[in-house]
């Protein structure tokens, strides 16, 4: 049917492109406010009116990295010289970079809370997803008594306040000593996350023919052969798409990682506020952590993006 | 020896009967979320009728309800629920009514559309603790960017007790209208066009239109928004832990951590934790029969 329009509909429409234009701008906005701070010299952080047109440098990155300390005296010329590239960056910020008795130049904070979030995030994303997708065919494949209300039971153990569930926690944790350990916040992670696992995994499961199975038994598979060699490649996509869920919100979790770690096991999003203490903040600084720690869920949000309904509904909406 | 031999290959091309693959696939993880889920509450239900205190050695003594009935009697408690009621609903009616907005707006031919529904959807995505740090920064009196857009001069956000928790609703409004825009695109784009076209001959307007086909063909989605949206509201942590400490946004996961870990009254906190997780599990139920109603369409 040829389409009809009048004159006033089509001004509409163009009216509600605009909107929705602004409305991106309006959304944008923060994120891009962290990330061209990310890139901005101190004194322009924080000016009024905000400056939105500057020089970028990479200053705030050399910071978060490296330990610094306020400079007493200005460095004297040659010092200034030999020193290379990115000492001088620190030099130009009235600050030295802060080197052990052997000259070595010592990190900050920021790598080893970064490197903990990596670890954390990726083996609780293992785990969870692991466990999640055999449960998840057991459930898809084989009678269970009572299937809705163990699936249910599952669902539950997600909705939970995490600072109720942190308080018994904690106090286990000290008994066997696993506050601050890797492993502890791994075992938390992976439980969080297994709910939310086995019941998207359900979905992607329960979308694939049970007639692949037989076919791959009457051949003469076992049913492990081809639950791993069938099932398995035709779930690919779910897979990786809970996955990424998984680590996002591994990676993202605040509130356990605030109250069971301190400081080995430490993951990034307690430490970055932990930064604004007492003083004036450098927020190029902070905002240079930010930027790197929300990247990666930035590039997987894209990588996800014909996903995100489902995930997002524990899979009650499918496209 | 030959007969083991032999039992034990025709075991193997038998393999594992599927009464036992079932059991292998689904008790592990039920036994995890026992382990590190259940197990962890009865232990804190325990302590949730003693006097203990986690700062000290002192062991604990068996106070009966005393807790119960002191947190409930409590004002200041009551206070910390009420705050969190006003905190849900200004900030689940600000993502509904922004996200469903949009979502209409959305709704057409728009070139770049998926692009467009990407970068919006990029807030919902992020840490809260993360991002709602730099937020600070955004709503400084003097020198953030939200005044300035707004031409409010030196207008105090966080540090104003009355404004304080509307702004930390605002940037979760912010943060999760994406998430209303995501589920409420998903039911308007299977409201049949059939409809709208018997409505054009009909000579409808365009109220006529919304609330008589629109509405209530997108009511159960938005419905299944509310409800999640509202669950994760009412455990809001994260957010107002981190943009302000003002007493007036004091929601209740924040009074329960700092009872917990911060006075280290762990007994009483347990039975505070006890009385959210009643609350958590009478939302939780609702929800997940409306979940079930909305699968069975």
């Amino acid at each position: 049917m040829a389409q009809v329009r009048t004159s006033s509909e089509v001004a509409f429409n163009r009216l509600a492109i605009v909107a929705v234009l602004v409305a991106t701008v309006i959304f944008l906005a923060p994120i891009y406010w962290i990330a061209s701070t990310a890139f901005k010299p101190r004194n322009l952080a924080t000016t009024v009116p905000p400056t939105i047109v500057f020089q970028p440098e990479v200053s705030p990155f050399v910071k978060l990295f490296t330990k610094r300390s306020q400079l007493r005296a200005q460095p004297t010329p040659e010092e200034y010289a030999a020193a290379p590239w990115w000492e001088r960056v620190v030099f130009d910020g009235g600050e030295k970079v802060v080197r052990d008795g052997k000259g070595a130049v010592q990190w900050s904070g920021y790598p080893s809370r970064f490197m903990n979030s990596l670890i954390v995030a990726i083996t609780s994303t293992v785990l969870a997803v692991g466990m999640g997708t055999l449960t998840a065919y057991g459930f898809s494949r084989f009678r269970v008594k009572g299937e809705q209300d163990w699936l249910f039971f599952i669902l539950s153990t997600r909705m939970l306040p995490p600072v109720v569930v942190a308080i018994p926690m904690f106090l286990m944790y000290r008994v066997v000593g696993l506050n601050d350990t890797h492993i502890g916040l791994i075992i938390l992670y992976t439980a969080f996350n297994l709910s939310f696992s086995v019941w998207l995994m359900k979905g992607f499961i329960d979308e694939i023919p049970k007639e692949y199975e037989e076919a791959a038994l009457v051949d003469g598979y076992t049913r492990m052969q081809a639950f791993f060699k069938v099932v398995l490649p035709e779930a690919a996509t779910g897979i990786a798409a809970t996955a990424v869920f998984c680590f996002i919100t591994a990676w993202n979790e605040y509130a356990f990682a605030l109250i069971m770690t301190n400081r080995r096991a430490q993951t990034a999003p307690p430490f970055i506020p932990s930064q604004v203490g007492s003083g004036i903040p450098d927020w190029t600084v902070i905002a240079a952590g930010t930027f790197l720690f929300l990247l990666p869920v930035a590039i997987f949000t894209f990588l996800l993006r014909n996903h995100l309904l489902r995930g997002m509904s524990f899979g009650a909406i499918r496209k | 020896m030959m007969t083991t031999l032999d039992s034990n290959s025709r075991a193997a091309a038998r393999g594992l009967s599927d009464l036992s693959i079932r059991n292998l696939f689904i008790i592990p993880t039920i036994l995890f979320l026992i382990v590190f889920n259940i197990f962890p509450l009865i232990y804190s239900l325990g302590y949730s009728f003693t006097d203990f205190r986690a700062s000290t050695n002192a062991p604990a003594n068996f106070v009966g309800l005393q807790n119960y009935r002191e947190l409930l009697n409590d004002p200041f408690v009551w206070s910390n629920f009420a705050i969190t009621a006003q905190y849900v609903i200004v900030s689940v009616a600000g993502q509904l009514v922004v996200g469903f907005g949009v979502a209409m707006l959305l709704n057409r031919d728009i070139p770049f559309k998926g692009l467009l529904t990407t970068l919006l959807l990029l807030p919902m995505m992020l840490s809260m603790a993360v991002v709602g740090l730099f937020w600070k920064l955004l709503y400084d009196p003097s020198f953030g960017i939200i005044n300035y857009a707004l031409g409010l001069g030196t207008f105090e956000w966080l540090a104003n007790p009355k404004m304080a928790l509307y702004a930390v609703a605002l940037t979760d409004i912010w943060m999760w209208s994406p998430f209303v825009m995501l589920l409420s695109l998903a039911g308007l784009s299977a409201v049949p066009k059939h409809l709208y076209e018997a409505a054009a001959i009909d000579r409808a307007g365009p109220f006529y239109t919304f609330f008589r086909i629109t509405l209530p063909l997108v009511a159960p989605i938005l419905m299944i928004a509310v409800i999640f949206r509202t669950m994760e509201a009412f455990k809001t942590f994260d957010l107002a832990y981190i943009l302000t400490s003002q007493p007036t946004t004091e929601l209740i996961s924040i009074r329960l951590y700092k009872m917990a870990f911060q006075e280290w009254q762990t007994g009483r906190s347990c039975a505070l934790a006890y009385i959210v997780l009643i609350m958590v599990i009478a939302i939780t139920n609702i929800y997940v029969k409306y979940l079930n109603k909305v699968k069975e369409r």
